[in-house]
């Protein structure tokens, strides 16, 4: 029976051929022409919803832990990407784009890991309920602030003007760098939850008092995850600030955050493969429904509502699509349904991902 | 010297002005937290369903030839409408069947849906609402008090005695105690828990039109979104006050607004140009950071204990 499964590395390469095959459909559209650049803008923004959701889930679906303040940190990325970009220029340091931006953009999640660790560890001595809204305080204060910094508006630097937009970042973002990005992001964010390390975070999430029983240092990996997700949140900040060249604080407000909270909860709390498919199906259907606009929160609250009743673990649940399994499912019908196949699971997500992504 | 001092008591009283109107908004978060451990996030929306109200009636009561203030009666019926059905509809099958993120995540979709569904009939636009009392001022020497301000905070701390003798002193009062002491003893005791529910939301979203009113009559403005950033600053008084306390909200929305009328008067000038009074929310929630990692059972609530 397990003769005819793929073995480990089997399923490890599938999925490596997985996201190449992705990466090369992505290219040959790219390059051939057969997309426009507003489509290409799409595929970006689904990038960066992709690396802010599942970042977010790890938080709220692995760690079970609810909080509002992520697009702070996604901002403090984005400044910080954005302030550190025009300070080279303005040493006159001189080097390759691309490595530019990787750079900056590391940066900026740097510095919001740090300000997750910061304010990870006196939030997270508080759960549930007031987690959230602690998160959310800490959230506006970040636009509050980021809004009355004089380095932080108009031309930014010594130039800078107090209330007023960022502009003129220089506009790095390419699209195939960040489609690597958002792969490794994926697939390091899997190797995480997979780990001893994961697996004590959902001991976590599931008991609190009976982990902290068992051993686990609760405070250690709590701030753990939330500097983790901070990192990711300021990697998409950078990447949005260096995609679009221009940044307002508005982006902190909390509401900014509730969408990703809502992407989260759609495509299921713990499934990072469901995080994936919501992240860029709700980046993509309010560009397909232009016309409603108007109406699209109102359509998101319904819908959440109900989610929230019929299904409340959200779509994919704890279920995480997995291209082996899938493979083994169709080429071996006969072998024991995959039980908990869990090993090729992650990876394969990452692939099957980008493919959504392609695919739209 | 005296004109400064008279500045001062001006901007304290302002504070209060609208402390009370944060008062009145944390009641109802404090209540229908200690029920059911929810925080409401559409109770502030409640407040802008009730301003919407107020526009649309007053012309038709003063039609009729009332006094303006008295549309705030059909203000309370929609608002305590709406309250119960947000409960019936949406609070209570998640309840019986989610968690408590579930729960929250509920609360957030129902506010965003207030606030959207009201954008998409009322548009985003702010809209004035007509004059609704006109309460002459009163003199003491220099220093000159608002009559709105008096109202308010009379009004306020009127209601809260109120609310105070009901939850003490009568049979559902006693009934919503019980239920937020514990729930499976009162439900033992024949106290039918979700009829004191949704009393306690009907109480809670009443209170929130009334300060809808006494919002307009200094601000006499509507949009979709003046509820939010109010819902939050009275969630913050309701923390600060202690969660579930009554008196406690009281305290802690008079606090918040003197605090933030006072911050937006001399932050400025106090640090030299650094701070400026731009960052009166964030000192807003810098409060509620501090309350919730010093005493997070706030000035007044009662500390609880985790349970195995």
């Amino acid at each position: 029976m397990k003769k005819s499964m793929l073995s480990i590395k089997q399923s490890y390469i599938v999925c490596a051929i997985g996201v190449v095959v992705l990466f090369g459909v992505l290219m040959g559209v790219c390059e051939t022409g057969a997309v426009s650049l507003y489509v290409k803008g799409i595929i970006m923004t689904c990038c960066i919803a992709v690396i802010m959701t599942t970042s977010l889930n790890l938080t709220i679906g692995v760690l079970g832990q609810l909080t509002l303040g992520c697009c702070g940190f996604e901002a403090i990325g984005a400044y910080s990407a954005a302030l550190f970009s025009k300070l080279l220029v303005a040493n006159g340091v001189v080097m390759n784009d691309t490595v530019r931006f990787l750079l900056v953009t590391v940066a900026g999640g740097l510095v919001a890991c740090i300000f997750g660790v910061l304010i990870g560890i006196p939030a997270l001595r508080l759960h549930g309920d007031y987690l959230a809204i602690i998160t959310l305080g800490f959230g506006e204060i970040i636009r509050v602030i980021i809004q009355n910094l004089k380095v932080a508006g108009g031309e930014g630097l010594d130039k800078g003007q107090q209330g007023q937009a960022l502009i003129g970042i220089d506009r790095l973002a390419n699209l195939y760098v960040v489609f690597w990005i958002t792969v490794v992001t994926v697939v390091l964010l899997f190797m995480f939850a997979r780990s001893r390390y994961g697996r004590a975070v959902k001991a976590i999430r599931d008991d609190e008092i009976a982990a902290s029983a068992s051993g686990i240092n609760i405070t250690y990996m709590k701030v753990l995850v939330f500097a983790i997700s901070a990192f990711f949140a300021g990697i998409a900040g950078g990447i949005f600030a260096q995609y679009i060249g221009a940044l307002t604080p508005s982006m902190a407000g909390w509401l900014q955050s509730i969408n990703y909270v809502i992407m989260v909860v759609f495509g299921g709390m713990g499934s990072l493969t469901g995080s994936i498919v919501s992240a860029i199906g709700l980046t993509i259907l309010p560009e397909l429904l232009r016309a409603f606009s108007d109406y699209r929160m109102l359509v998101y609250s319904v819908v959440l509502v109900l989610i929230m009743i019929f299904r409340p673990q959200g779509i994919f649940g704890n279920w995480e699509f997995s291209l082996p399994k899938a493979i083994n499912r169709i080429f071996y019908p006969k072998g024991k349904k995959g039980k908990n196949g869990d090993a090729g699971k992650a990876e394969a997500t990452g692939v099957e991902e980008t493919k959504e992504a392609k695919h739209e | 010297m005296g004109n400064q001092i008279i500045m001062f008591i001006s901007q304290i009283f302002n504070g209060l002005k609208i402390g009370s109107v944060y008062s009145l908004v944390a009641l109802g978060y404090t209540m229908v937290y200690g029920i059911i451990r929810l925080i409401n996030f559409a109770h502030g929306d409640f407040i802008m369903v009730g301003a919407y109200v107020l526009m649309l009636t007053i012309p038709a009561i003063i039609a009729c030839g009332l006094p303006a203030w008295l549309s705030v009666v059909p203000a309370i019926l929609v608002c305590v409408a709406v309250g119960v059905i947000v409960e019936k509809a949406a609070y209570k099958p998640v309840r019986e069947k989610g968690n408590n993120m579930t729960a929250l995540i509920t609360a957030i979709a129902m506010s965003l849906l207030l606030e959207n569904g009201s954008q998409a009939v009322f548009g985003a636009d702010y809209q004035t609402i007509p004059t609704i009392i006109q309460i002459p001022s009163i003199a003491i020497g220099d220093l000159k008090i608002d009559g709105a301000t008096i109202v308010t905070v009379l009004l306020g701390i009127i209601i809260m005695i109120a609310l105070q003798l009901f939850v003490s002193h009568t049979k559902q009062g006693k009934a919503m105690r019980a239920v937020s002491e514990d729930k499976e003893a009162a439900i033992l005791m024949g106290i039918n828990v979700n009829s004191t529910i949704t009393l306690t939301f009907a109480i809670g979203s009443g209170l929130a039109a009334v300060a809808s009113l006494m919002y307009c009559i200094s601000y006499p403005q509507v949009s979709p979104m003046m509820g939010a950033m109010l819902g939050l600053k009275a969630f913050v008084a309701a923390v600060l006050g202690g969660i579930g306390s009554i008196p406690g909200a009281m305290v802690g929305g008079l606090v918040i607004g003197v605090v933030e009328s006072l911050t937006k008067a001399y932050i400025g000038t106090i640090t030299g140009g650094v701070i400026t009074s731009a960052f009166a929310d964030a000192i807003v929630f810098g409060i509620l950071i501090i309350v919730l990692l010093v005493k997070p059972s706030g000035l007044m609530g009662e500390p609880e204990s985790e349970k195995v």
